[in-house]
């Protein structure tokens, strides 16, 4: 399964979750299957989600926050898993599309072909973490989006990116605002 | 009252009520008093520019978050700061040391500490040095600044003000 029919499915299947998207194409494919004022697209600070979601769940444990993540990010700020599983945040999800590449400058290779990220955020304290085969991924996500959290859910996508994806059109300071007002509503 | 307590006191006052970071000797009497009550709820972060992601994700959520660091942890927060802080127009209080004043220090911290001001300058963040004569008169002012252009400041903290255990 290509990344941006998962992120499709991830879409199709989120409520009233509060969406952190990561950078690259992760964040301008949640925008182009299901724009909300509810999805904060973080287009820069490549390695930040996975921060930006602990902020969010810490400061609003009455909300269910969901961070779409890629491998290349989860590598960048490893440690953060930590955070998360210390924080003991049981309203924050994270979802990994694994394609053992940096999709998003050219398909480069990262280093998950032997790394499994699930194990290292079971090892950093996290709740619940688990490989899913992208062919259950549609059944498997409402049960975790229930999950008590921190819960990681991994699916290995095929690498390359589908055309018609669009870039974020909102300035990112709309981005912000309106992330903001969905929160406080 | 110790410099510590009525740091925190000024902060308070200015409606601060997220706090992270990652500390440094020049801090130790902040974060001690955050290590020892919980009210604070500070989170100890594991880098410094988390600690920004940290606070953008509280900031949106509706607090007013401050983040202490050691100034050496600039160096990891530029892209955070531009990317993220910046760009998304998030108003931020940095409570930053100055390790490396007047070249006095470990040879770590020497040039850093002569850049740091130029590093908010090139950056376009306004900065001030905190002063133990005018804590509750710098806190504010820099609130101010930060709250009205919508960007991080730096609240930069000599050796002596904040150290102390006490």
């Amino acid at each position: 399964m290509r990344r941006a029919e998962a992120v499709k499915l991830i879409m199709q299947s989120v409520r009233d979750e509060l969406v952190v998207a990561c950078n690259g194409m992760i964040g301008r494919e949640v925008f182009t299957h299901r724009d909300r004022a509810a999805n904060f697209y973080m287009i820069g600070s490549m390695g930040l989600a996975l921060s930006i979601g602990i902020g969010v769940a810490l400061s609003r444990r009455d909300k269910s926050v969901l961070v779409i993540d890629g491998d290349g990010n989860v590598l960048m700020s490893a440690g953060v898993l930590a955070s998360a599983a210390a924080a003991d945040l049981d309203n924050l999800r994270h979802i990994v599309l694994d394609n053992e590449a940096h999709g998003s400058t050219g398909g480069q290779r990262t280093i998950t072909q032997s790394v499994a990220l699930e194990k290292v955020a079971r090892a950093s304290g996290y709740r619940y973490a688990a490989r899913v085969p992208t062919a259950d991924l549609a059944d498997a996500l409402p049960g975790f989006l229930k999950q008590r959290g921190p819960a990681m859910l991994l699916a290995k996508v095929e690498k390359g990116n589908v055309p018609g994806i669009a870039r974020v059109s909102h300035t990112p300071p709309e981005i912000a605002r309106r992330f903001s007002s969905s929160i406080r509503a | 009252m110790p410099q510590s307590a009525r740091f925190l006191s000024a902060l308070e006052h200015e409606g601060y009520d997220f706090f992270t970071g990652v500390p440094c000797s020049l801090l130790k009497g902040v974060i001690r008093r955050f290590d020892d009550e919980p009210r604070w709820g500070y989170l100890s972060a594991v880098r410094e520019d988390s600690a920004l992601g940290i606070a953008a994700g509280a900031y949106m959520a509706g607090k007013k978050p401050a983040v202490f660091l050691q100034n050496s942890g600039l160096g990891v927060c530029l892209n955070a700061l531009i990317s993220l802080n910046v760009l998304y127009e998030i108003p931020l209080l940095l409570v930053t040391s100055w390790r490396g004043k007047d070249g006095k220090d470990a040879p770590e911290h020497i040039l850093m500490g002569e850049i740091m001001t130029g590093y908010f300058d090139q950056i376009k963040l306004p900065w001030r040095v905190l002063s133990a004569h005018s804590i509750e008169k710098d806190v504010a002012a820099l609130s101010e600044t930060i709250a009205s252009w919508r960007v991080p400041g730096a609240l930069i903290v000599p050796k002596g003000i904040l150290d102390a255990s006490g």
